[in-house]
């Protein structure tokens, strides 16, 4: 809830997480546009300027727009190989698709007067999930039962293998609520605490270190956004490499 | 400000769970650190570990967010 | 607690948590999601992969030209090493013979001057003989003469005969 003080400050630091219809009052139903529409629009705008027309040259010596497409895509697939193998390769576009809609959401959402999308809890457990199931079944049809071998630590004691066992297989489950939290949590923490000090900027005496302040933690956010969609995607790539070669 | 008892826990509450926050800076802190003087003992072998080096920033910061995300929800939720 | 019933409220409690809003979220979400996909995957990427490798064959070619070239010069330089090998041996191989020829030639023209000289020599000194002997015989005729027109001047009638023999046994004496 908002606080006041006798001071009379407001800190509404969550309000911007309001999701609102775009073109009336009415409550929001499924298929309302709303501001989440509208930025997710946008990502999906911003990606197709990227990788469309910035690559329609198809020059073998890139201008500026397809060299930093190709950088991106060199880089997803270079990942993609290393860590999980040769035969994760066919996975690539969809990874490079959670990986560019989650980098262009947390850049689009550092954008003042923006909303986040990847702040939102529903959003990042859509991906999280998309990416558990994604994997388990994936992990299954590959490999069968011999999938399971991923709980059991055939390298441990045989006394400490059930123990392992249950370990693995709780945090297992919890993959999908960690992968998820952590890139809502960290989107969501930088950008209420930027409208914390916010706040503070409206006591004269102190507005300035606040405005420094909103500053610092900008950069610091602005590298918070690129390395979490980094984190998200290679997580996502270490789930799959786990379950193309569950042996451990 | 005239709150009750209730409204009184709830803060102190968010308060102990931003200490959280603090202990996650250290944990990432730690990885970095140690990251670094590996990296600086061995440099050819650095490289190829920076993906590792984000999956322990990230194991280590989720779990400052938590706590974050606890004093967001006493704060604003309870 | 007070927060708690506000939370539908005018957007007091946490957005994140009004579940009222995650089938707008979650509806637009995949509808975006699949977009990107199909941009990504049917239009993007396939570009830019063709583009990379068709680079990547550009490189690989223009080194592979390289390399051909720098392996003709090296054939190059060696052939030509060689061959000023080669002539430098031809060179040196026609100066030795040369040298023997010229050596035989020399040899040669000696002895056949050496062998003229001789018999240059063998000659004159028979000349010289035949001159002497030539001498002897003209100053006996010389002798006679002058003893035959002497002893007429004296008025006795010389007699051949003896004239002879007296200047014969003068020129022995």
């Amino acid at each position: 809830m908002a606080t006041e003080n006798d001071g009379g400050l407001e800190f509404h630091p969550l309000d911007q997480f309001i999701v609102k219809p775009l073109f009336s009052d009415g409550p929001v139903h499924w298929y309302t546009v709303t501001n989440v529409t509208l930025w997710l629009a946008i990502a999906l705008v911003a990606i197709t300027a990227l990788f469309v027309f910035g690559s329609r040259g198809r020059a073998i010596v890139p201008s500026r727009t397809q060299s930093i497409g190709e950088v991106l895509y060199g880089f997803t697939y270079k990942m993609v190989e290393d860590v999980a193998g040769k035969d994760a390769v066919k996975f690539f576009p969809y990874i490079f698709t959670l990986f560019m809609f989650i980098l262009f959401s947390n850049y689009l959402g550092l954008l003042p007067m923006s909303f986040a999308t990847t702040s939102h809890i529903a959003v990042t457990a859509v991906l999280a999930l998309a990416v558990f199931f994604t994997v388990t079944i994936l992990g299954f049809v590959k490999n069968g039962t011999g999938f399971l071998k991923l709980f059991w630590v055939s390298s441990a004691p045989l006394a400490l293998r059930p123990i392992l066992a249950i370990i693995e297989l709780i945090s297992y489950f919890v993959r999908p609520v960690s992968h998820s939290i952590r890139l809502g949590g960290n989107i969501m923490a930088g950008h209420a605490v930027m409208k914390v000090f916010a706040g503070f900027a409206a006591i004269a005496a102190i507005s300035p270190v606040a405005v420094l302040s909103i500053t610092a933690i900008y950069g610091l956010e602005m590298l918070v956004a690129g390395v979490q969609a980094y984190v998200f995607t290679i997580l996502t790539v270490v789930y799959l490499r786990d379950a193309l070669h569950p042996a451990h | 400000m005239e709150g009750d008892i209730a409204q009184l826990g709830q803060f102190i509450g968010a308060g102990l769970a931003g200490i959280g926050s603090g202990a996650a800076a250290i944990g990432v802190g730690h990885v970095a650190g140690n990251f670094l003087a590996g990296a600086l003992r061995n440099p050819s072998a650095a490289g190829g570990q920076t993906a590792t080096l984000f999956i322990g920033i990230a194991f280590a910061e989720a779990l400052g967010i938590f706590s974050f995300l606890i004093a967001l929800l006493l704060m604003f939720a309870v | 607690m007070a927060s708690g019933t506000e939370t539908t409220a005018d957007g007091a409690g946490m957005p994140q948590l009004d579940f009222a809003t995650f089938p707008n979220q979650i509806f637009w979400l995949a509808v975006t999601l699949v977009a990107i996909y199909f941009v990504l995957s049917r239009i993007a990427l396939p570009r830019i992969a063709g583009v990379m490798s068709e680079r990547q064959g550009t490189i690989t070619n223009d080194i592979a030209a390289a390399e051909e070239l720098k392996l003709k010069a090296r054939e190059a330089e060696e052939a030509y090493n060689q061959a000023l090998a080669e002539a430098r041996a031809e060179a040196q191989k026609i100066a030795a013979e040369t040298k023997a020829e010229i050596q035989g030639e020399l040899a040669k023209a000696q002895e056949k001057a050496d062998a003229e000289i001789a018999a240059k020599a063998a000659e004159s000194e028979k000349a010289i003989a035949e001159i002497r002997a030539g001498a002897v015989e003209s100053v006996k005729a010389v002798a006679k003469d002058t003893t035959k027109e002497i002893l007429s001047a004296m008025g006795s009638k010389a007699d051949a005969k003896a004239v002879t023999a007296a200047v014969n046994a003068r020129m022995k004496g």
